[in-house]
């Protein structure tokens, strides 16, 4: 795997952050310690650290996003930096333009960080290897490949209510194939140390061969959530609700929708998490992504300060001089 | 008349493996071994060391012009293929326009006559614009010279079509080089299903996209009474529907590229684009079978299937690079590496790579019997080198071989008898 490498510099410190997969456990450890440290940001009266400023954070979004957008822009204003947003889908592809040129334009304009989201898998991979030396890059999502801050956030979540990972049973239910969320949540939860680790959904959803990032298969919701302490379930695409891959969100629903009958059957204090937005009524029951045990929204806020520390380590600014 | 000296000569036609003289005399091999009777002054050629063989021919050259020049042409890339030993060439029908009509054929001859440097054929487009939808003048065609038809990896949707262009085309007697794919599984991968796509969410072609095709295409082959060319297999259970049918007597052939034979979906590891090819490298199992193939004749052929590209075509996140590889400099080593790890023997690849795709393209190289063209190449089997971008003569620097040691390098080849190639300068 050729990612990790320009992820790291020479020192083992982030340079990039592509991909969850090749990065060392201890680093992981960091982005959560340090994302503990700019939590309380978010609850001054002053949201702001002085980290950033003067650099220029360039959010490229290449497909539409509204709440990651949004937290890498938070993040990026609360750590002082000047941020543009563009989306792009709607600009220069339109026209024409070669994602290589697309970069040297925005290159030009003297930014120091891009944050990536594409629709094709290794977007971020390319972009890192493209860019001039002092840019980093930040995957918001490529393709079917990684979304790894939405990993780091869930791995923050779960260290926060579960206080840490080697003895957990976690089982991520749902369209696994198409989901880039899943891949870097196996990667970061197997790196972490999780040993019981499954996914569950019909077999048109699990992608061949995925036994080999260390899970277990499980194609029956009751017995792939038993005695689970974490349930995370993935959001169903609009797209594959009626198709050749699923007849139809209500089949769905009684076959793999979380109601609050089914979650019984995990652990008692099992948390129940959604990278969002929810559908309701097709993967989750609105009493169970409502009731006590959901965290989907704790999810949300703690987004900001994970992507805040993965932010300030890749432009090597240390999380301590500041935001203590 | 030319003498290449002390030579280990391998020719698969005749099973000549030792030590000889090859004597060429306008354009033809005169004799192996011994001074032809009456025998003038010859110019000598020293070849101690070095092996001889017959030049190799690829199936399927994509040699980009016209249309496509920022890519290569055809001078570049007959330079590039000499240089690898290659004497004859079949270009493949993807220009712009398609060659689905003889004035484009007319056009491909031309220029490969200008640069004088390899021997190129051509295969027509079985259907008009390769679009899958109205057949093409085959008859026309074959009448200007095209030594098979094919719709390349374009793969025809509607399976009525593909019955009736398989029905015309053997009424035209023309042979249809079939790249074996189910539309419908392929259509959205970029690489083999598996694993490593699992890992890289990079949408996948299922091995049994091809192996389905082939079956498939065999039974329209027999109602339709077609001949065939199996073009480039990539999985391992691609074979023994082949063999069977040919045991029934179906006049089939299968080749195999290269590339499928030396890696596997394992070194697209991070997305790198060099290792996006179609059909996909598949797994090592595939791998293994295709090398077996090989070595029990199963599988007649070995081809470069050289498809030079400009580097924008790669510089893109892996699914909207264009696939292929730009291989004729590097397939000898290639090959070398592989009778090395114990695929096959060295005669086998020979014939694999020369004997056997002349056959199959119709062409009378691929041997150096008496009378034979001489059509040959002299390679230095221990030679070591590191090809890069600068040095490679393709104009397509797509390989994944850049700035890696290889073993084995040609020295000289031979088109009609007369030195095309020639290594000259620092050779290591």
């Amino acid at each position: 795997m050729a990612t990790p490498d320009i992820q790291l510099d020479a020192h083992g410190r982030l340079r990039h952050f592509l991909a969850i997969e090749g990065l060392p456990r201890d680093l992981l450890i960091q982005v959560l310690d340090n994302a503990e440290r700019f939590a309380p940001v978010g609850d001054r009266a002053v949201k702001k650290v002085p980290l950033l400023r003067g650099k220029t954070v360039a959010n490229l979004f290449f497909e539409p996003s509204t709440r990651t957008r949004t937290t890498f822009d938070l993040a990026a204003k609360r750590l002082s930096a000047d941020v543009l947003n563009l989306n792009i889908e709607a600009s220069s592809t339109k026209k024409g333009e070669s994602l290589a040129d697309t970069l040297r334009n925005l290159e030009a304009m003297q930014c120091d960080m891009f944050v990536v989201r594409h629709h094709v898998s290794g977007a971020a991979d390319f972009i890192a290897r493209q860019v001039a030396p002092h840019i980093s890059v930040i995957n918001g999502g490529d393709g079917r490949h990684e979304h790894p801050t939405q990993a780091m956030l869930d791995a923050f979540t779960i260290r926060r209510f579960k206080g840490g990972f080697e003895r957990l049973k976690i089982a991520i239910v749902g369209d696994v194939a198409h989901s880039r969320v899943a891949r870097s949540n196996i990667q970061a939860l197997r790196t972490l140390g999780v040993a019981d680790l499954r996914v569950v959904g019909p077999k048109t959803l699990i992608p061949p061969g995925i036994e080999a990032m260390g899970v277990t298969v499980c194609d029956d919701l009751d017995e792939g959530i038993e005695g689970a302490d974490v349930v995370y379930m993935l959001r169903l695409q609009q797209e594959r609700m009626q198709s050749a891959l699923l007849p139809s969100p209500s089949e769905y629903f009684r076959e793999y929708g979380l109601t609050a009958a089914r979650l019984a059957r995990a652990a008692p204090d099992a948390i129940v998490m959604h990278p969002g937005p929810i559908n309701r009524g097709v993967e989750i029951a609105s009493v169970v992504a409502d009731g006590p045990q959901s965290v989907i929204l704790e999810q949300v806020t703690f987004g900001i300060a994970v992507r805040m520390a993965v932010m300030s380590m890749v432009m090597g600014t240390q999380a301590q001089t500041g935001a203590a | 008349m030319l003498r290449i000296r002390d030579g280990r000569v391998i020719d698969p036609a005749s099973g000549h493996d030792g030590i000889a003289d090859v004597w060429i005399d306008d354009g033809h091999v005169v004799a192996v071994g011994r001074a032809p009777r009456g025998a003038g002054k010859a110019r000598e050629i020293p070849a101690k060391g070095m092996v001889v063989c017959p030049g190799f021919a690829d199936p399927g050259s994509h040699l980009r012009e016209p249309g496509y020049e920022r890519k290569a042409t055809i001078a570049s890339e007959t330079r590039a293929a000499v240089a690898g030993g290659f004497t004859t060439l079949c270009c493949t029908p993807d220009t712009s326009p398609v060659l689905d009509n003889p004035s484009v054929l007319e056009h491909i001859l031309h220029e490969a006559g200008e640069a004088g440097l390899a021997r190129v054929v051509c295969l027509g487009a079985l259907t008009v614009g390769l679009q899958g939808e109205v057949l093409s003048e085959m008859h026309a065609l074959k009448a200007a010279g095209c030594v098979g038809v094919t719709n390349l990896d374009r793969a025809i949707k509607d399976t009525a079509v593909l019955k009736h262009a398989l029905a015309y085309a053997a009424s035209a007697e023309l042979t249809v080089f079939l790249h074996a794919e189910d539309y419908w599984l392929a259509r959205q991968g970029n690489m083999h299903e598996g694993p490593v796509s699992t890992r890289l969410g990079v949408p996948a072609i299922p091995a049994s996209a091809e192996v389905i095709a082939v079956h498939r295409d065999l039974t329209l082959l027999a109602e339709a009474g077609a001949r065939a060319h199996f073009c480039r297999l990539s999985a391992g259970d691609s074979v023994k529907p082949i063999v069977d049918a040919r045991r029934r007597g179906l006049p089939v052939t299968a080749d195999v590229a290269l590339s499928n034979l030396c890696f596997t979906a394992d070194d697209v590891g991070g997305f790198d684009a060099n290792f996006h090819l179609r059909p996909p490298l598949r797994d090592a199992r595939d791998r293994a079978a295709l090398r077996k193939g090989v070595k029990s004749g199963a599988i007649d052929a070995i081809g470069a299937y050289h498809e030079p590209h400009d580097a924008d075509a790669k510089a893109a996140p892996f699914g909207l690079t264009e696939p292929g590889v730009s291989s004729y400099e590097t397939f000898l080593p290639a090959l070398l590496a592989l009778v090395e790890a114990g695929a096959f023997d060295l005669p086998a690849a020979i014939a694999a790579a020369s004997l056997a795709p002349h056959r199959v393209l119709g062409q009378a190289g691929g041997t150096l019997a008496v009378g034979a063209p001489a059509d040959l190449c002299v390679f230095d089997p221990a030679l070591r080198w590191v090809p890069t971008a600068a040095s490679l003569l393709s104009a397509g620097k797509n390989s994944p071989y850049l700035d890696q040691p290889l073993t084995g390098r040609v020295t000289l080849t031979l088109v009609g008898g007369r030195i095309v190639h020639e290594l000259t300068g620092p050779r290591a």
